[in-house]
């Protein structure tokens, strides 16, 4: 449980919310048209988006979530400390089986991420040790609901992501878009409120597969602009009336879905390597492509509770986490995206400093974080959590995950991040002058 | 066009199908245009009065629900010892075998909390007492706890008993019972707080969220109400009161003076003027319409009528349900058709209304979730907040899918399903009419489905979807009809 003091930190008053999503126009036009500059335009015909540094609104971040929470120590590898082998005797990685660092002093990375050791020698990845927040939750549900709200209990229902968007895009009803399944709590919002599928042939309504002559009277009523009879009356006032509130969503719903869907339709120009979290990373690559105007990628990685016979489920783990992130980037440079998109990777905690009787590890605390893209300051950052001091056999943190999040808001979107995290952090030096 | 702001009661001969089918909308799930003819046939007294006291229909060929009580019993004091020992001693496998066990009753409780799901979604399909439901996922989301964090079944079932006990009862029952719940005692951390240390969660809540609302009592107020709730915990699912942790010593809660405990902290609460008007806002979004914080002046002047009425009556929310239910107000053309469907009124009300077969009750719990409304997982102690935020344009698509799925069992990933399984007939909506003009039936289906009138239109639109085959209605082209018209914006509302 956090303490108190964090506690007080966060003022009820802006979490206790009826939450209404309030849209700002007035008139019923879709929001989606309205606020998108590409609207009209044909996303064949449309030029790649150029850099424009200096320009936050082309900006976006990527967050990719590891859930299970990633064993750390065996992923960036502190190999030169016998206390590392000492805790998990035969679950330690070999010195062979792991990828020493320039400069690392002692510290590798698994050897599965071979990949991953490529792009920090490119200066496209870092890795943030030590990752953490006081009082840690080992709970699965309490410790993402943290790094999704910033808050003990998941708050009140309102997330870092949402409430970032709704203060640099409130209008834009595709500024958050999670492929990785549920909606995450992390893009609620007051106004905001996250597009999810796993699939975007589920962002569309099924009956126009199922007859033809259906999708094109479904288009019809969608994106009609209707008036009601005459002797209704209306309670509430526009625009957050009910019915044209709702008239007004269907209208955005089938231009995002079409767009949507013709974006995810062109694929990608180099390959990628299979899997579940490169096929989310192509469909946000080909987003991107198509210049959908979403500011924000939600994607995810399962399988990362590793408390018995740990060593290849984690390992297949690695291998695919990074090869997803190197072919993701390569795609990147290659449709000319990469300066404007950062990738922050997060676990819900790390994993216990001994091993348990199962081959495996248990819940623990702090870990690594790691963020891409060429913005960043690439390589190893941070210290790696002391072996010797430890909190009841789990390692200490160093760094506020929350410290992450301010550089991320501050610095990358232009955002004030004391309204989102409720209370001031230093943003941590993760970074370029950008 | 001025709304009514009356509760006076609506005339006798002014209450027909579009006002009887609205009221089996609001105070139930809808129905069949049978069921609402019935209550036309009862008259505006009789068929709220049916709806509102609901004790003397009979529900018991409902089914029971299987609850264990022990399932996530604590450990015996023999197990707490040998498992602090393993501890101490670092004894790994018995570590090990503790964690498996702790697993395996987690299991063990997540697929009873699957069944309780689905024994209430049973329940608002099939009960012939429809407002008891609606009621109790009302208080459900007043008095919101959420597995997620109180982590056993049974208690959150215990809960739901409690709030159905007294659903449409006295409120005052309610408040009494849920300082007392040991579901919310655990929610908000109650169990900790002790007169060395008191915490002042529950008493933060039961002032803002469940009595008073924000503003109506100051920050001492919580700090005096949590001393007053010390000591009330509870242990293996029953309510337990430990007295060596309550603070006997005097109080002041709201300007009243005492050796107050916890439910004298609730009778001052149910004294305050803003508690029956917070209680008459609460129902009035949940019946009536989702009105913002700055209230439309006519809600207002309605909510202030109810809550007189609810201080005459001692709590007692049964009488000015009926009055509501009555009243000129909540038959306005501004409040029939203009509120935003819960999901799970939009499940239970198609199939209800449509008579469409349940098909995976655990599908439907799962499509309700990712709509937004998990049932015992409301996202936070505030509840849903329910009206615009159900729609966004995800849930929209999955609201769609989900009544075409009713309508015709197809589900958006699976391929390879061919129209020959349609299993649900629904030509029987149109048995009986003697004219078959496209306008006809197309009236006659949208008026069953759409509360109010719907605009020219999409009326228009409808017809010229029959007339593409010679105005030809067979079953296949009903269900298109059916799918068209709930994929409609209008059938969101109700």
């Amino acid at each position: 449980m956090l303490n108190t003091t964090m506690q007080a930190a966060f003022t009820r008053r802006e979490f206790v919310h009826s939450g209404m999503a309030v849209v700002s126009t007035a008139a019923t036009i879709p929001t989606f048209l309205h606020q998108s500059a590409y609207a009209l335009v044909d996303p064949e015909d449309m030029p790649l988006v150029k850099d424009q540094p200096g320009i936050p609104q082309d900006r976006i971040l990527v967050v990719v979530q590891l859930s299970g929470g990633n064993d750390g120590l065996n992923t960036v590898v502190p190999y030169g400390n016998p206390a590392y082998y000492n805790a998990r005797p035969g679950l330690a990685l070999r010195e062979n089986q792991v990828l020493p660092l320039n400069g690392g002093d002692g510290i590798g990375l698994h050897w599965q991420l071979e990949p991953l050791r490529e792009m920090l020698d490119e200066g496209l990845a870092s890795i943030i040790q030590g990752v953490g927040y006081p009082n840690p939750n080992r709970s699965h549900f309490a410790s993402m609901d943290i790094y999704h709200t910033c808050q003990a209990r998941g708050g009140k229902g309102l997330g870092w992501l949402g409430q970032l968007l709704d203060q640099i895009d409130p209008t834009n009803g595709t500024s958050l878009i999670a492929l990785s399944g549920e909606a995450p709590l992390a893009g609620q919002g007051q106004k905001t409120q996250p597009i999810a599928f796993e699939n975007p042939k589920l962002f569309r309504w099924i009956g126009s597969e199922m007859h033809a002559a259906l999708e094109a009277r479904y288009q019809q009523i969608s994106r009609d602009s209707v008036e009601d009879p005459n002797g209704i009356g209306t309670l509430i006032p526009q625009p957050d009336n009910p019915r044209s509130f709702i008239r007004r969503t269907a209208m955005d719903a089938q231009v995002a879905s079409q767009r949507i869907n013709e974006a995810v339709a062109q694929g990608s120009v180099t390959s990628y390597p299979g899997g579940q979290l490169s096929e989310q990373l192509r469909m946000v690559g080909a987003m991107i492509r198509a210049g959908l105007g979403t500011r924000v990628f939600y994607v995810g990685l399962n399988g990362f509770d590793t408390h018995a016979g740990q060593a290849g489920r984690h390992a297949n783990l690695l291998r695919q986490f990074s090869v997803a992130m190197r072919a993701f980037y390569r795609e990147l440079q290659a449709i000319g995206q990469d300066q404007r998109v950062l990738t922050l990777a997060f676990s819900e905690f790390g994993r216990r400093v001994g091993k348990n009787a199962s081959q495996g590890t248990d819940h623990g605390t702090a870990g690594p974080m790691f963020m891409f893209g060429p913005m960043i300051r690439s390589g190893l950052l941070g210290k790696h959590p002391s072996l010797a001091k430890l909190d009841q056999g789990d390692l200490i943190y160093n760094v506020d995950f929350r410290s992450v999040y301010a550089a991320v808001m501050e610095k990358w979107l232009k955002a004030d991040s004391r309204k989102v995290l409720g209370k001031t952090f230093r943003p941590a030096n993760v970074l370029k002058n950008v | 066009m001025a709304i009514s702001q009356s509760l006076s009661p609506l005339r006798p001969d002014q209450f027909g199908p579009d006002q009887a089918q609205h009221l089996l909308n609001r105070a139930g799930f809808g129905g069949t245009t049978d069921q609402v003819a019935e209550l036309v046939e009862m008259g505006l007294r009789e068929a709220v009065k049916h709806l509102v006291d609901y004790r003397q229909v009979d529900a018991s060929s409902l089914p029971k629900p299987q609850a264990d009580a022990d399932i996530i019993a604590p450990l015996t004091p023999e197990q707490r010892q040998r498992q602090a020992a393993a501890r101490r001693t670092g004894n790994e496998a018995e570590i090990a075998r503790f964690r498996t066990l702790r697993q395996q009753r987690k299991a063990d409780d997540r697929r009873q909390l699957e069944h309780l799901q689905q024994w209430w979604l049973q329940r608002m399909i099939e009960s012939p007492r429809p407002f008891e439901e609606k009621l109790v996922l009302l208080w459900h989301s007043h008095f919101a706890t959420n597995h997620r964090t109180v982590e056993d079944s049974f208690l959150m079932f215990k809960q739901n008993l409690l709030l159905r006990r007294h659903a449409n009862g006295r409120f005052t029952d309610l408040a009494f019972g849920i300082i007392r719940d040991p579901a919310m005692i655990r929610f908000l951390d109650n169990h900790a707080n002790k007169k060395q240390k008191p915490n002042e969660n529950l008493a933060r809540e039961l002032m803002e969220l469940f009595t008073l609302g924000e503003g109506n009592y100051t920050e001492n107020d919580i700090k005096q109400g949590a001393r007053a709730l010390t000591g009330y915990s509870f242990y293996d699912n029953e309510f337990q009161f430990m007295d060596h942790e309550h603070d006997k010593e005097p109080k002041k809660i709201l300007g009243i003076a005492g050796t107050l405990n916890g439910e004298d902290f609730v009778r001052i609460l149910l004294k305050q003027k803003a508690c029956a008007a917070f209680v008459c806002y609460k129902l009035y979004k949940h019946f009536v319409a989702d009105i913002p914080d700055q209230m439309p002046r006519e809600s207002r002047s309605v909510i202030l009528q109810m809550a007189r009425s609810l201080r005459a009556t001692d709590y007692r929310m049964a009488p000015v349900l009926k009055k509501l239910f009555m009243s000129r107000h909540f038959y306005d053309t501004a409040i029939i058709g203009s509120k935003i469907k819960s999901p799970l009124q939009l499940i239970v009300g198609t199939i209800r209304i449509l008579g469409t077969p349940v098909r995976d009750m655990s599908l439907l719990i799962d499509a309700a979730g990712t709509m937004g409304q998990t049932l015992f997982n409301p996202p936070s102690v505030a509840g849903w907040s329910g009206g615009n935020t159900w729609i966004n344009t995800s849930t929209l698509f999955i609201r769609q899918n989900l009544t075409t799925y009713l309508i015709t069992g197809k589900l958006p990933y699976l391929d390879g399903w061919t129209r020959k399984q349609m299993d649900y007939d629904p030509t029987f909506l149109t048995e009986g009419l003697s004219n078959r003009s496209p306008e006809t039936l197309i009236d006659h289906l949208t008026k069953i489905l759409i509360a109010g009138p719907i605009p020219a239109q999409r009326r228009n639109q409808l017809i010229a979807f029959i007339n593409e085959r010679d105005g030809q209605i067979k079953k296949d082209r009903m269900i298109g009809l059916l799918m068209l018209i709930t994929a409609m914006p209008e059938y969101q509302l109700c």
